[in-house]
């Protein structure tokens, strides 16, 4: 089993999680966060002072899958969030031991 | 006539309230940071509370009368309590009343985050007695800076021409322009002032804010107006054309002025902004109000465009001269002020140097305001030496990083995470017993 992790542009949030549904992905965890990564968030002025505002609105989306769905589901994300400019995001996949369901105690590829 | 201008006044009058709460309240309050947005909100409301009574005591009295100490201000005691005034006479002091209030307020936003409340709330009224009330004795109650005959302009041209003060540059503006630059200074920056972001946290209250200073300014300067008593007939005469161009010069200027902020924002930091839309908006009430019975409507949108540009270019001057005027109301209310007060002498019609009146107008108009900015540096300095010495000015370190509401008010603006806490009691005697009791038949039911 693989943890996906994908931090992506707000905006493209939903596009993402249809296209995931679509493809049969049954459940994930969201959560808003912030960060930057090369181009160091951004400037905005009021009254003429400037503040370099470096952390920069992310959705994060984290889901457990079978070792098999993990490329395409990668690759569906990618698809999806992209637009081409700079701030468009990360995807990366992590191994995972063990998962237990909670209601039922069931294990690994029977508890996703 | 008569019933006619006193239903004129009460809206009037209860225009000026709307400007302090909720209009500067949401101006000043959007631009704080979000830990000490309700302590900014409690200026405002705390000067209302304040000055309503100080007002009536002894602030009158002390503005108006015939009991004149040195050209300077009036007995306090002459009308102590509104003793001697009737009914019909209380919405003259009402009226005066709402400005002495936003007067006050105005200054709040030069202390943000850091001026313990309870050192607001006594220097309000000392503020008020020794600066205001005097200030507004000097220029429109028979004093030194106003039309008397022994006054500046009486004294230098013969009383012709007389000072210009509409509605309030040097008593209302200027004075608080200068209270706010001293208070600055005794204070002292907040605690990260110019290395740690300060942003404002909630732009669309401030937006929101700066309209209803908009609307509510028309009852500030429309209901400015002072009739000679001549007759019946020319009162009303001049009813119809001053209130008129008030409102029409009022409004050109401050369309003018957030045109004008905002294109030395767009030449300078590349974009328009909404802060200073909502800046612009009231640079230029600011600068009109003392002038808006003396120009023309092409005057006020000259006047409206400088006072724009102008004190978008003056709110930097806190970060180049070092001192932490949180909300800019030197920028916004003392720059303002004096463009609308000089301004006058250039741009009145008929006597303005740009309308063939030669230089003696402008002459007053610069005197007035240096007297009336020396005299509001003195009076502020005094009243927060004493307020200093008798509970001290500023939260101490540890206060002001935790946030001035948690400390001060005991309370946070804000519930964004949903995570409330659990309730721990309550500081009424029996109340915490029955609330308990309510939501348990709430969850049997």
């Amino acid at each position: 089993m693989k943890l996906i992790t994908a931090v992506i542009k707000p905006h493209k949030w939903e596009d993402v999680r249809e296209a995931l549904e679509t493809f049969g992905v049954t459940g994930m965890t969201v959560s808003e966060v912030s960060g930057y990564g090369r181009q160091k968030g951004h400037t905005e002025v009021y009254r003429g002072a400037e503040y370099d505002v470096a952390l920069v609105p992310k959705i994060r989306i984290e889901i457990v899958v079978a070792d098999a769905d993990a490329g395409d589901i990668v690759g569906i994300i990618v698809k999806t969030a992209a637009t081409g400019r700079i701030g468009d995001g990360k995807v990366w996949v992590s191994p995972v031991e063990t998962v237990t369901r909670v209601r039922t105690g069931e294990q690994d590829d029977a508890a996703l | 006539m008569e019933h006619g201008y006193h239903a004129f006044m009460l809206v009037a009058a209860s225009l000026v309230i709307l400007m302090t709460a909720p209009g500067l309240a949401l101006f000043y309050g959007g631009m704080s940071r979000s830990k000490s947005v309700l302590n900014m909100m409690m200026m405002s409301f705390g000067a209302l509370g304040v000055t309503g009574i100080v007002y009536v005591l002894w602030g009158w009295s002390m503005s108006f009368g015939e009991s004149d100490i040195a050209m300077l201000v009036n007995n306090p005691f002459e009308t102590f309590g509104l003793s001697g005034l009737e009914g019909a006479d209380y919405i003259g002091v009402g009226f005066q009343l709402t400005f002495a209030v936003i007067t006050a307020a105005l200054i709040s936003g030069a202390v943000a985050d850091r001026l313990k409340f309870s050192a607001w709330m006594l220097f309000v009224p000392l503020w008020l007695t020794l600066s205001y009330f005097p200030i507004a004795h000097m220029v429109w109650g028979g004093g030194f800076l106003g039309t008397a005959e022994n006054g500046i302009a009486g004294l230098l041209f013969d009383g012709d021409p007389a000072p210009i003060d509409y509605a309030g540059g040097t008593v209302v503006h200027i004075n608080a322009g200068v209270a706010g630059l001293v208070l600055a200074l005794m204070l002292g920056k907040r605690l990260g002032f110019g290395k740690e972001p300060m942003r404002p946290h909630n732009l669309t209250l401030t937006m929101l804010g700066a309209g209803l200073l908009w609307f509510g300014w028309y009852g500030f300067n429309v209901g400015s107006i002072v009739f000679p008593g001549e007759s019946a007939d020319a009162d009303a005469a001049l009813f119809l054309s001053e209130t008129s161009t008030v409102w029409l010069n009022t409004t050109v200027a401050t369309c003018a002025a957030i045109l004008g902020w905002l294109l030395v924002e767009k030449l300078r930091d590349g974009k328009a902004t909404s802060l200073g839309a909502a800046s612009g908006v009231v640079a230029g009430l600011v600068a009109i109000t003392p002038a808006c019975g003396a120009l023309s409507p092409l005057g006020s949108i000259v006047l409206g465009l400088v006072a724009g540009g102008l004190c978008a270019m003056a709110v930097g001057l806190k970060y180049r001269l070092g001192y932490d005027d949180a909300l800019d109301v030197v920028g916004v209310h003392l720059v303002g002020g004096l463009v609308g007060t000089v301004g006058a002498g250039f741009l009145a019609t008929g006597t303005g140097l740009f309308y063939g009146g030669g230089v003696a107008q402008l002459v007053v108009q610069v005197l007035v305001a240096l007297g009336a900015m020396l005299w509001a540096a003195a009076a502020t300095f005094v009243v927060a030496l004493v307020v200093k010495a008798l509970i001290g000015l500023r939260v101490d370190e540890e206060q002001e990083v935790e946030g001035i509401d948690l400390v001060e008010h005991g309370e946070s603006a804000y519930d964004l995470t949903g995570s409330g806490g659990s309730r721990r009691g309550s500081t009424l005697p029996g109340a915490a017993v029955a609330s308990s009791d309510t939501e348990k038949e709430g969850a049997n039911a």
